[in-house]
């Protein structure tokens, strides 16, 4: 059985997260983020499944100096996966990626994903050229997780199996034109 | 697998891939994703050989939609390379670029056009152009290699300038045709 709060540890990795850039996978991971605090810096989607490791890609390239995070689902993550290769083969030292792994397609009834039957995410990371793909099932590894997100070399992945709970619903903004804005004007300044 | 390309005269004559290298530059077009297609071959070595760029291969291509929507949103400008069959993988993707307003940039080499020796490369290339137009991406047209500057700076001018998803459809007659013969 999974031990970890999804919400816990997206707030523990979020709080105090000075000129941190999040992009936020569709579904519970977007709700999560929101949970800890909507933030322009953040960039939630409510579509385009399989897309939030190359949007972070795309990001940690264009802003070499600025650390990127990446939290999806194990979903989200199993319908990109080639994303990872792709990561893999760029290897962008200011990029890491967190997978909220419930084993579940949570917004759909709760479906078992691939996950569920056995496939290592960070296996796979670890295979693609990942600096550090690991499996986190401790809240005492959390802090170990926060400090490779802030400082340490990427790209890292860290698959958090956390419990299969249906939350309440914290909700971003829906207006894909608006967070794309805010987030241009936080990181960019007025254009 | 490696056919020949038998290129059209024009084609040997003015280097297309180099005009369409100098629009990306002239619009300071920093990431080039691409899945490879031969019609882009010396447009992606160009791109790699650019200091100025980073030349990001994909897996599928549906990854350089995100990738260039990340660009953006970190002020860098992309550009995404594919085969028409490529265009079919796009089209969930393509939701992010209709939904926020991304600016987006496709150059796409059309294969089952004229000429065309694989069959399974006509149900795609000839649906790409109505794909695209249903999945909210204006469409553009190359087809000689004495356009390719003004059809390129066209296209990526209305990417980036006006802010909207645009694909540049890079005419089979222009890229020349696999013909399945072995090298001799």
């Amino acid at each position: 059985m999974n031990a970890l709060n999804r919400r816990e540890v997206v707030a523990s990795l979020l709080e105090r997260r000075g000129e941190l850039l999040v992009v936020a996978g569709l579904g519970a991971p977007a709700w999560d983020c929101t949970a800890a605090g909507d933030h322009p810096l953040t960039f939630p989607l409510w579509g385009a499944m399989g897309s939030a490791c190359m949007i972070g890609l795309g990001l940690a390239l264009a802003k070499p100096a600025r650390r990127v995070l990446v939290v999806t689902g194990d979903g989200e993550m199993l319908m990109g996966l080639g994303g990872l290769a792709t990561i893999g083969a760029q290897r962008p030292g200011n990029l890491a990626v967190v997978v909220l792994d419930n084993e579940r397609y949570g917004e759909t009834g709760m479906q078992k994903t691939h996950t569920a039957y056995g496939t290592d995410l960070a296996a796979v990371a670890r295979a693609c050229g990942f600096a550090t793909a690991r499996i986190i099932r401790r809240n005492a590894e959390v802090s170990d997780v926060r400090s490779g997100i802030y400082r340490g070399k990427g790209p890292l992945f860290f698959q958090a199996k956390v419990k299969a709970d249906a939350l309440p619903l914290v909700l971003p903004p829906r207006d894909g034109a608006h967070l794309k804005h805010r987030f241009r004007e936080a990181l960019l300044g007025a254009q | 697998m490696q056919g020949k390309i038998s290129k059209s005269s024009s084609a040997e004559a003015i280097d297309w891939p180099a005009a369409i290298h100098r629009a990306l530059k002239a619009q300071r077009v920093r990431q080039v994703s691409y899945v490879p297609d031969a019609g882009h071959k010396r447009l992606i070595e160009l791109c790699h050989a650019d200091k100025g760029m980073a030349a990001v291969p994909l897996t599928t291509e549906e990854e350089g939609i995100g990738l260039a929507a990340g660009a953006w949103l970190g002020g860098e400008r992309s550009a995404l390379l594919m085969q028409s069959s490529g265009v079919g993988n796009c089209i969930n993707a393509l939701s992010l670029a209709s939904s926020c307003g991304f600016p987006l940039l496709m150059l796409v080499t059309m294969r089952g056009e004229t000429g065309e020796r694989n069959p399974w490369q006509v149900s795609m290339g000839q649906a790409t152009p109505e794909a695209l137009r249903l999945a909210g991406v204006r469409t553009l047209r190359l087809e000689r290699a004495e356009e390719a500057s003004a059809v390129a700076n066209t296209a990526a001018k209305a990417a980036f300038e006006e802010q909207s998803a645009v694909a540049l459809l890079i005419s089979q007659q222009l890229i020349g045709v696999k013909s399945f013969e072995e090298k001799r």
